[in-house]
């Protein structure tokens, strides 16, 4: 079974977000890029899953321009056995990136294709049920815990709620929560394999996909600033002036 | 015809607050709305959602199926009642966040997520980057627009209706690839995090399951929900469905209390529309006391106690 991991260029979890002056988006010149974490930890998954001989092959795929390279060679060092860069000079939209997933399962014959929750730019959640949608196919989305046992999957999701399960079919769709697993760290020798491995360059309009419907982004601002409040000296001080605001 | 469908949240007894937190968005954006109650057995939910004010007719479409919470059977319902309506909203709960998608996908349309402000029909505001950035959206009036509604920039609207309720069978067979096993709730009887007035979180700091109990009893003695930092939810001190952030639970709370949380962003963009929030933290340089409205640098294994035996 070949799985599909796709991995997404974003801004470092810890870099502090500054929305550019004239409100085009926010500020990435000098910025530390990463791969999205949620999008580190479905790689993780999928590799502890070839590793158990559950799958033959792990695929990272990720849509953007060259520089999204980097994070796929990164994504090869942890131990994927190819890459796929889908190129497109624009930034695409999830529907976009839904179809474009779908031929290259299609094109690949995927049995399962894993992805993060979000990505913690857009904060959209979205490709994985999307793709889900358009191949026919079952979602399983936030995942905590994942199972594979033939050709199911039993899938713990992280609701709301709390923990529920559902058993899915594969072919399938698998999006990812924080609690899944810890990726492991890169080590020297694996970046220096990973520049040998196979990294395909398909530009996006070579698998018939074109942005549709999107949606216009007019105008980024700062959220609004909370002001900083006051200092109390002790448990007392505090339930007093609880009290004072009528809180408690 | 311009007129927007909301898809209900429920846990088949009781209608989830977020529906009406839908309305009051569905009332900004001003155009009739009618409510979708998919489930099994839903005549008392559908009842519950008759009741909100504004509605212009609930449609429960009732099938055996449709009781689990599988998106690939409510997103063919959905789709297969679309056709007139000019949006269709949904929670961003993870209820919301499941099944929106996948209808959107299905109507080949981009979705909106997040809306935390309406400019007008096909205009939006929503926090993106964690919360750290705002972005105006604007949807192609040409299509169906299919959006999240952000519950935590919404209250349910006032008032109370007493709309028709129209049941329907299932358009569609039932899917066969998915399976719904069960659901393992860490909940207690504790007010629901997503919707209490008062919320008391603990984080790294806590340092066991047990010492959560100094959270839980404060918590009872001023009648609130609890929450946690993701660091106390990985440590295993307390079930997930308590994370507040940005991969947890988003809430606006009245009163927010942490105790022992740094005041990570990812942290921080969960609170950011409470009331007042309050911060303990040994450290007082802690980056939480920057957006805290009421701080004490202590240590909290002695302000609890504290503060339990002041208001006991
Ligand atoms: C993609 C991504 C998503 C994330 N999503 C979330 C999310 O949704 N929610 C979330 O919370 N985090 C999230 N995080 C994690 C976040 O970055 C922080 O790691 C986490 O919030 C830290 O939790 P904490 O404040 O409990 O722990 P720490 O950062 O370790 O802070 C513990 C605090 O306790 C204080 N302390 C220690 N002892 C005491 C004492 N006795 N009395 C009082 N204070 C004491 C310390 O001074 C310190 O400030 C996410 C991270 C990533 C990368």
């Amino acid at each position: 079974m070949k799985i599909l991991v796709g991995i997404k260029r974003v801004i470092d979890y810890n870099v502090r977000i500054r929305v550019k002056s004239d409100g085009s988006g926010v500020e990435t010149d000098g910025v530390k890029m990463s791969i999205n974490p949620f999008d580190e930890i479905a790689l993780e998954e999928a590799l502890r899953i070839r590793e158990a001989g559950n799958a033959d092959e792990v695929i990272v795929v990720s849509l953007g321009g060259n520089e999204c390279q980097q994070q796929l060679r990164t994504g090869l060092a942890m131990g994927a056995d190819r890459a796929i860069q889908v190129d497109s000079a624009e930034s695409l939209q999830p529907l976009t990136i839904a179809r474009a997933f779908l031929k290259l399962v299609e094109k690949e014959q995927a049995g399962l294709v894993m992805l993060g929750k979000q990505a913690i730019d857009g904060d959209n959640s979205q490709t994985a049920q999307m793709l889900a949608a358009l191949w026919g196919r079952p979602q399983a989305t936030f995942a905590s815990a994942v199972e594979l046992s033939g050709n199911k999957a039993m899938v713990t999701r992280e609701v709301d709620a709390g923990l529920e399960r559902i058993e899915v079919d594969l072919p399938a769709v698998i999006s990812v929560d924080l609690r899944l697993n810890e990726p492991r760290f890169v080590k020297l020798p694996d970046i220096m394999k990973a520049k040998r491995k196979p990294l395909e360059v398909i530009p996006v309009e070579d698998l018939g996909v074109a942005p549709e419907n999107d949606l216009q982004f007019t105008s980024h601002t700062p959220p609004p600033v909370r002001e900083k409040g006051i200092m109390v000296e002790d448990a007392a001080q505090l339930v007093a002036e609880l009290k004072t605001r009528g809180l408690l | 015809m311009s007129n927007i469908l909301i898809i209900a949240e429920h846990d088949g007894q009781n209608l989830n607050p977020s529906t009406a937190k839908c309305a009051q968005c569905a009332t900004a954006i001003g155009l009739p709305f009618d409510i979708a109650v998919l489930g099994s057995s839903i005549a008392d939910v559908a009842g519950q959602a008759a009741t909100i004010a504004g509605t212009g007719t609930v449609y429960a479409v009732d099938a055996a199926h449709l009781g689990d919470p599988l998106a690939a059977n409510h997103a063919q319902e959905v789709v297969a009642m679309a056709s007139g309506y000019s949006h269709i909203l949904g929670p961003s709960t993870t209820f919301g966040r499941d099944l929106m998608p996948r209808i959107a996908a299905l109507l080949g349309v981009n979705q909106v997520t997040d809306i935390s402000a309406v400019e007008g029909s096909h205009h939006f505001k929503r926090p993106i980057y964690a919360g750290n950035a705002v972005v105006d959206v604007v949807a192609p009036e040409a299509v169906t627009v299919v959006a999240t509604v952000r519950v935590a920039s919404w209250k349910a609207v006032d008032g109370s209706g007493s709309a028709a309720i129209e049941s329907r069978p299932a358009a569609e067979a039932a899917v066969t690839h998915s399976r719904y096993i069960d659901l393992q709730s860490g909940g207690g009887e504790r007010p629901d995090l997503q919707t209490a007035s008062r919320v008391i979180s603990g984080g790294r700091a806590m340092g066991s399951k047990e010492n959560f109990d100094l959270i839980y009893s404060l918590a009872d003695l001023i009648g609130a929900g609890t929450g946690a930092s993701r660091a106390a939810v990985d440590a295993g001190f307390c079930p997930n469905d308590m994370q507040v952030g940005q991969t947890g639970k988003i809430i606006a709370p009245d009163l927010y209390i942490a105790f022992g949380i740094s005041g990570a962003i990812q942290h921080v963009t969960g609170i950011k529309d409470a009331g007042t929030i309050v911060a303990v933290n040994k450290d007082a340089d802690a980056p939480i006391f920057e957006i805290a409205d009421i701080g004490l640098a202590a240590d909290l294994f002695n302000v609890i106690p504290e503060m339990k035996q002041l208001l006991g």
